[in-house]
């Protein structure tokens, strides 16, 4: 049985589709199987940043209303063959999702693969609680400014309260992960720090990606940055990232930050 | 100059960290509307409007969030009408 994870924000633009590609395609690097599932009916993206825009045949909304079986709509990546696209619809609107069906559809999912990523839509309304109502763990991708920790925040409140986990009276298990965070002006005072941000929203940390022009170089040939190149400062933070997702502990690392912290960066306690 | 600039100006993140908490603290204390400081003002301006007819544009409500308390300053205007008797 597979787990099920929501990546997730409330503010646009934060970095979920980038950072749900960039997992995804990590988890299955190391051989795992997994889907990333677009829940942005309408706003599509997760297609163009895994390079499959022109594959699209069949998307949630169809395999819910029972126009395609889950196996057709699956699309395959051609460059990691482990790794599984389930595209959102572009035409419809986001009322097409109902409970049951998205409930159907995961369930199907955990069952042939080893992670489910869903993608979910800004906002807090259907089409996010929807994303985050039947996962196991929930990623919180932040930016370190005032009105995505707020969003963050807000949706925090959420994941404790709309899912299926904490109706259960069960804990969801909550990571932050803090993209396009730059060290040098986090330093001169002019940034949200790691730790004012961890202090605030105290979720434990999966990892820092640093602001980084891999990350648009990567969206604009179709590949997940993990993929298109694999040695960047943004990949490996996503590879580390994965590994914590994985279980394991591993010191925090700040990309970017000067030698001389070192002592700082090891103290830091993972997530 | 601007490498003056640069280096004169303040920080800002210590600022934004500060709001954020403030703001924050509200904003979790409030999940579920039950924000009392918004009751409390829509209720003053209730029991208002049963005596005399309100302005809105003479009604001026100020709300301050602080760490430690909270002040909400309402203001209106009472318009003094010489040709009317009171009810």
């Amino acid at each position: 049985m597979g787990k099920v994870i929501v990546v997730t924000s409330g503010k646009g633009g934060v970095g979920k589709t980038t950072s749900t590609a960039a997992l995804g395609a990590a988890l299955a690097q190391n051989g795992d199987k997994v889907v990333v599932v677009d829940f942005d009916v309408g706003l599509r993206n997760l297609d163009l940043v895994m390079g499959a825009e022109r594959r699209v045949v069949y998307d949630l909304v169809n395999v819910i209303q029972g126009d395609a079986k889950l196996t057709q709509a699956l699309i395959r990546d051609k460059r990691v063959e482990t790794l599984y696209l389930l595209a959102a619809s572009q035409t419809r609107d986001k009322d097409n999702l109902t409970p049951e069906g998205v409930e159907k559809v995961i369930t199907a999912l955990k069952a042939a693969f080893d992670w489910v990523i869903c993608d979910s839509p800004a906002g807090i309304e259907r089409g996010a609680t929807l994303a985050m109502r039947h996962a196991d763990v929930a990623i919180v991708v932040t930016n370190p400014e005032v009105s995505s920790v707020r969003d963050s925040d807000r949706i925090i409140g959420l994941l404790d309260s709309k899912t299926l986990k904490a109706e259960n009276g069960e804990q969801i298990e909550k990571h932050l992960l803090l993209t396009r965070y730059d060290a040098a002006r986090a330093e001169r005072g002019d940034m949200l720090k790691v730790d004012d941000v961890l202090e605030i929203l105290s979720i434990p940390l999966l990892g820092i990606i640093p602001e980084s022009t891999d990350v648009l170089r990567a969206s604009n040939v179709g590949a997940p940055v993990t993929l298109a190149d694999g040695r960047s400062a943004p990949a490996m933070a996503y590879f580390d990232a994965t590994r914590r997702l994985k279980g394991e502990t591993l010191p925090i690392t700040i990309p970017g930050e000067k030698r001389g912290l070192f002592g700082k960066i090891f103290g830091r306690k993972a997530a | 100059m601007n490498l003056f600039r640069l280096f004169s100006r303040s920080q800002s993140a210590p600022a934004a960290r500060e709001r954020l908490q403030v703001l924050l603290a509200h904003e979790r204390a409030s999940a579920g509307d039950s924000d009392l400081v918004v009751k409390l003002r829509d209720e003053i301006l209730r029991a208002i409007s049963k005596h005399m007819e309100i302005d809105s544009e003479k009604v001026s409500v100020k709300l301050e969030r602080g760490v430690q308390v909270s002040t909400l300053v309402v203001d209106v205007e009472i318009p003094f009408d010489a040709t009317r008797k009171a009810a």
